[in-house]
């Protein structure tokens, strides 16, 4: 891959991980979100659900803004995390953070249709045959949501990829740091001659775009095939 | 032993029932709307009545004065919906399995007896009804339950899937654990029940058996069409050209073939709306069964009809005549007359062994 340079190289294999890191930590938390505002009622939900829509709809650099007047160390909370060892400003774990945040409408979304999409009369006969809540919820409800929660991953992971706004103000565009393929795209730009650069940098993300939509394609119609969906 | 107390209140409607269940088939049975299903729900944990108590062989399931209430994984009981609701991602097998948590010594047998065994590595998604239904019924059983409950488990099939199912549960009926089965069919009450609770608007309006039940059209939802007596018969003889002899406490009957051996006692159901009544034993007709009785009642319905009940030596028989016939044979109690009832009128569906 030597037609990359290595601070491109660097951008590239940055935001590979900060986007897996985003993806697979928000999962379990978007999978239970999204299983709370489809089957339970309960006050606030409304809420939940508007907060977790929020950063669809705010300015990414306000979300941003938001990370880094609570998560700075200079912040109360961002310095009680710092004290446990947990730091998110200026960070690549910060750059992850932000865009699991950016991604996580998108994979709630997703996921809360194929719950939806599952009659809770199939649980309730799980029930019936002796399963607790848990195991309902391991051995019917998750296997026949999976093709949800593949594409909700997937969704995530591109919306990582692509995320800029939110990342550049939170934990700004430190090479090698926080320096992700989008703040590397922008980065090339300021400077004169880099556009060669750039234009590298944008025939990596769409190949990645692509490869990732496709991929989710590919899983959720093999999993709908097995569920017999 | 399966005792249900519970009240509970519904938008428009109170359920309120106190039922002690006898082992064996019991039915509930009413119109829909009459809460038999929510009294399934609440027995199976999926509904939490406003009060009540609810034991199984000693077990309290459900009671709200010492705030108790399992939940339905913790109760032991085995479901048939009326949907099957088999897991579409599993297999039947896996199906089979599912609430029998990996120890199932009477997995083959189950499997033989609902001849399902051609079906146990495909998915749901292409079996027939009456076969999902098939795989709903051996998955209750395998989970080993205390009690089966049947939430009209026939409701969504036609009737020759009807007629496949039907078996079965007979079957079950007799070596099974007590089955509490909801249904509005007068058929299946005929056919299954050793016992038969009717419910109406929430309320227990009758106890009894399947006969006494049937018999009354006050109890029969579909009212006076559905009426019927239901007599206990014994195979006599198959006969060459493909009618069946039953013997009806000494009074030969004559129906297609029965599948059933010579000497078995078997349930037959006849519709009261296909008897013709005689004073004198007629002679030239084409009906081949004739049953002479004693007029034990007679009740005007509403409009022109009017309900007879014989004493035959068979058993109670039911003719629905009009009033207008009735007045003209001179009908009244402990008038002795015929009753007709043509080979056919005798629905094979309704056919059971008892």
């Amino acid at each position: 891959m030597d037609w990359l340079g290595p601070q491109e190289w660097t951008a590239v294999a940055l935001s590979l991980k900060v986007s897996f890191w985003a993806m697979l930590a928000s999962l379990p938390i978007g999978v239970l979100t999204a299983y709370a505002l489809a089957r339970w009622r309960f006050p606030g939900r409304q809420m939940l659900n508007g907060l977790v829509h929020l950063p669809l709809i705010l300015p990414p650099v306000v979300t941003g803004y938001l990370l880094l007047m609570t998560l700075s160390p200079r912040a109360p909370l961002g310095a009680a995390l710092e004290a446990v060892g947990i730091i998110f400003a200026f960070r690549w774990t910060g750059a992850a953070l932000a865009a699991a945040i950016m991604g996580f409408p998108l994979m709630v979304r997703a996921i809360r249709l194929s719950i939806e999409a599952v009659d809770p009369k199939l649980e309730e006969a799980a029930a019936t045959l002796g399963a607790s809540r848990l195991k309902v919820f391991a051995t019917i409800t998750l296997p026949l949501i999976l093709p949800g929660v593949l594409t909700g991953a997937i969704l995530a992971f591109a919306k990582a990829m692509g995320e800029f706004g939110a990342t550049i103000t939170f934990v700004s565009n430190i090479p090698g740091q926080t320096q992700t393929l989008p703040s590397a795209i922008y980065a090339f730009l300021q400077v004169p001659g880099g556009e060669a650069s750039a234009l590298r940098l944008v025939a990596v993300s769409i190949a990645v775009a692509m490869a990732a939509l496709a991929l989710s394609e590919w899983l959720s119609r093999r999993v709908a095939r097995r569920v017999g969906a | 032993m399966l005792e249900i107390r519970l009240q509970h209140r519904f938008e428009g409607f109170q359920l309120d029932v106190d039922l002690a269940l006898p082992p064996g088939l019991t039915v509930l049975f009413g119109r829909s709307g009459s809460g038999k299903s929510s009294l399934i729900k609440a027995v199976a944990g999926l509904l939490a009545p406003d009060r009540g108590r609810i034991v199984l062989d000693g077990r309290v399931l459900f009671d709200d004065a010492q705030g108790l209430n399992l939940p339905p994984h913790q109760r032991g009981l085995g479901v048939i919906f009326q949907e099957g609701r088999l897991f579409p991602h599993l297999t039947v097998r896996q199906n089979l399995l599912y609430g029998a948590r990996g120890r199932a010594p009477n997995l083959d047998r189950v499997v033989e007896m609902l001849g399902i065994g051609e079906l146990l590595a495909r998915r749901p998604g292409g079996l027939s009804g009456g076969e999902q239904q098939r795989v709903a019924i051996g998955r209750a059983l395998l989970s080993g339950p205390g009690v089966i409950l049947a939430d009209e488990p026939l409701a969504a099939l036609d009737e020759p899937r009807k007629a496949e199912i039907l078996p079965y549960f007979e079957y079950l009926r007799n070596q099974s654990c007590p089955i509490l089965y909801v249904t509005h069919s007068p058929a299946e009450v005929a056919r299954l029940a050793t016992h038969v609770v009717v419910l109406d608007a929430g309320q227990v309006l009758r106890q009894g058996t399947a006969s006494e039940i049937l018999g009354d059209p006050d109890l029969v939802p579909a009212g006076i069409r559905s009426v019927g007596a239901v007599l206990e018969v014994r195979v006599a003889r198959h006969h060459e050209d493909g009618l069946t002899e039953l013997d009806a406490g000494g009074v030969p009957l004559f129906l297609p073939r029965v599948a059933s051996a010579t000497g078995t006692m078997i349930r037959i159901r006849i519709a009261a709306q296909e008897v013709i009544l005689s004073r004198t034993r007629p002679e030239g007709l084409s009906a081949l069964n004739i049953l002479p009785g004693t007029i034990d009642s007679l009740r005007a319905g509403e409009g022109p009809g009017a309900l007879v009940a014989l004493s035959t030596p068979a058993g109670r028989v039911l003719a629905r005549v009009t009033r207008r016939s009735a007045e003209t044979l001179g009908l009244a109690e402990g008038v002795e007359c015929f009753a007709v009832v043509k080979t056919v009128a005798i629905a094979r569906e309704d056919i059971g062994r008892g």
